[in-house]
């Protein structure tokens, strides 16, 4: 029996389609690990287009300001896009963020007006920040309840999400842009105010995305989120209430479109009613770019930290070189098909066997 | 010896209607701790639906279910994993996407110590060794356990899907076409995990359309026709024909006294072991 199920492995292992797993026995754990993980190539992108800018516009691109540009300009993308990541690994989607954004700045913005306006104190500020995450993680979760029902699909849901927290934000509004949303304390900390010469929008995202990443590697919750993306009828057979955890991962959606909403406050002031109509194709495509499968069961918060900044660099990096910088989309659209098309690829030549 | 053995699971005059259709009409079963029991019959004979009475899916309308003599009624199918009562489903108990450790523990992870482990944080290396421990008991060695399961071979796979049913389930283990997708030298090292669970004293119970693998691996055969049990076979003397003919009834006649002569052999062949 022993050699004989050593020789089913060897043929197994001479059958095998791909070759990165039959040919790698040799290679260290690390190496193999890394060869292994889909984000890598992405990172191979980024890395290239870095590479790319620095050599077309030596002295320009590579300087502290733009890296710093670039990671501001970022950093609400970010926030969004960690949550979009456990979105969308559990075969879920989120439209809505965009206007829950919206909706939780405007909440937040309207009670700065009425308790002192620009020069309101921290209690006030403190105040705004509570509303703003409570709002956004209130209505994550309520679309989070609904799409555990399984009555009706993500899309769906979160579709009629996007329109409803955007028209409450209108009608809150009359659909123009309030004065005095955003406290001068809370602009001249969070939205200017930099710690060892890195702004605070920067280190705030960049702790969230730490800690995000860990729990969805390291922590029951992660697996959980795996799970259910992966086959949600075997961990409803285990015993793990799906529908629960569901609710908990929309909530966590729209507690980080409520923390999205703060960092844009802090940042520019305003609560820009208009201007988050493409929040959520911007983060799906970076969430989708860092290899999270678009299917569930697969994903990390790395890869989406490299799938935020393909897009950012680019920007920055066209205009610096001096090409429209309207060529961004164009390339990130070719990017994103061409990153979904070898997810596709890739997972059809692993489940042949 | 045999008479005094008592059955591990048994089930008398179960009755269980959907709407008109009556699928089981008063169906017995009986199994033994340590055997393998191959359910067999035609398609409709009621298979699915004692199995889903046996492990908790539904409830019967009528009957009882008795687990170590003491009649049970399992609230679902969690329950009956608390009774030691589990079922492997071909591939609906996986989740394709995550490495087999993580799937043998699926729903009861090891968390680490202390402040972590209420955070909730997952203690890999030991899930990893212990799963590594899991799956030698059963004869299986999986090349790499960081790997998704779904590049796993189908043998594997459903190895991975066994080792998790016993991990669960400590009395009973219903699998249902185990091997259906399998090629033959995955089907055999399938039944041989199968054998092997066996011999730790957990019952098998083998659902399968194949017979000449019901025979090869079962202790005894249990035959449903019609919502009932028409007959109780040992294995080891009985035939295809013999199972045949019980399932599509042109043994009705005789089938009596099959099941008497079954219920012996059960004993005969507990005393051959």
């Amino acid at each position: 029996m022993t050699a004989e199920s050593q020789e089913i492995r060897q043929t197994a292992g001479a059958q095998d389609p791909l070759p990165s797993t039959s040919g790698r026995s040799g290679l260290p754990a690390w190496l193999r690990r890394a060869a292994s993980i889909s984000e890598l190539w992405t990172f191979v992108i980024l890395v290239a287009l870095v590479a790319f800018f620095t050599l077309a516009a030596p002295g320009k691109f590579f300087t502290t300001y733009d890296l710093t540009q670039i990671a501001v300009n970022a950093a609400i993308y970010l926030v969004l896009g960690v949550g979009m990541t456990y979105v969308i690994i559990t075969a879920g989607i989120d439209l809505s963020i965009g206007s829950v954004l919206v909706l939780a700045a405007v909440a937040a913005g309207e009670y700065n007006i009425h308790h002192g306006g620009p020069a309101a104190g921290w209690g006030t500020v403190v105040v705004c920040v509570l509303i703003a995450l409570a709002v956004g993680t209130g209505w994550g979760a309520l679309q989070g309840a609904l799409v555990a029902t399984g009555k009706v699909s993500p899309l769906i849901v979160t579709l009629g999400g996007l329109g409803a927290a955007l028209g409450l934000a209108e009608l809150a509004t009359g659909g123009q842009d309030p004065a005095g949303a955003a406290a001068t304390n809370l602009q001249n900390t969070l939205g200017f105010g930099k710690l060892l010469g890195i702004p605070w929008l920067v280190i705030l995202a960049a702790v969230v995305t730490a800690v995000f990443g860990a729990v969805l590697s390291g922590t029951r919750f992660g697996n959980y989120t795996l799970a259910i993306g992966s086959n949600p009828a075997a961990v409803r057979r285990a015993g793990i209430p799906v529908g629960r955890h569901l609710i908990k991962v929309y909530g966590l959606m729209g507690l980080l479109a409520g923390l999205g909403a703060v960092m844009w406050l802090a940042s520019y002031g305003t609560t820009s009613i208009a201007g988050h109509s493409t929040d959520n194709l911007k983060v799906i495509t970076a969430v989708v770019l860092g290899g999270t499968s678009l299917f569930g069961g697969r994903g990390s918060v790395l890869g989406t930290v490299i799938g935020v900044f393909i897009p950012a660099v680019l920007t920055t990096g066209l205009v610096v070189i001096g090409v429209q910088q309207y060529w961004q989309d164009v390339a990130v659209g070719v990017v994103l098909v061409a990153a979904v098309y070898i997810d596709q690829t890739r997972r059809k030549s692993r489940e042949r066997r | 010896m045999a008479s005094v053995r008592e059955p591990l699971l048994a089930a008398h005059g179960v009755v269980k209607r959907f709407g008109h259709v009556q699928a089981l009409q008063g169906a017995d079963f009986t199994a033994y701790a340590g055997e393998v029991v191959g359910l067999i019959g035609d398609n409709g004979a009621g298979k699915s639906t004692l199995v889903n009475v046996l492990s908790g899916v539904i409830a019967p309308d009528d009957g009882e279910v008795r687990l170590e003599g003491a009649p049970v009624r399992f609230a679902g199918p969690m329950d009956a994993q608390r009774h030691g009562v589990e079922t492997v489903y071909q591939d609906l108990s996986m989740a394709p996407d995550l490495d087999a450790a993580a799937n043998l523990y699926l729903g009861r992870e090891i968390l680490r110590g202390g402040l972590l482990g209420r955070l909730g944080v997952l203690d890999r290396p030991t899930m990893r060794r212990e799963a590594v421990t899991a799956f030698a008991e059963l004869g299986v060695e999986l090349k790499d356990m960081t790997a998704p399961v779904a590049t796993l071979s189908g043998g594997q796979r459903q190895s991975v899907a066994v080792a998790r049913a016993v991990a669960f389930a400590n009395k009973v283990i219903f699998m249902d076409e185990p091997t259906a997708a399998l090629g033959v030298m995955q089907r055999a090292r399938v039944l041989e995990t199968v054998r092997r669970v066996a011999d730790r004293g957990i019952c098998v119970v083998l659902i399968s359309h194949n017979m000449p693998e019901v025979l090869s691996v079962a202790d005894r055969v249990e035959v449903l026709r019609l919502g009932r049990r028409v007959a109780s076979f040992n294995a080891a003397d009985t035939t295809i024909e013999e199972l045949v003919g019980a399932m599509t009834g042109s043994l009705d006649g005789p089938a009596h006294k099959d099941a008497a002569r079954g219920a012996a052999g059960a004993g005969e062949s507990e005393e051959g072991r």
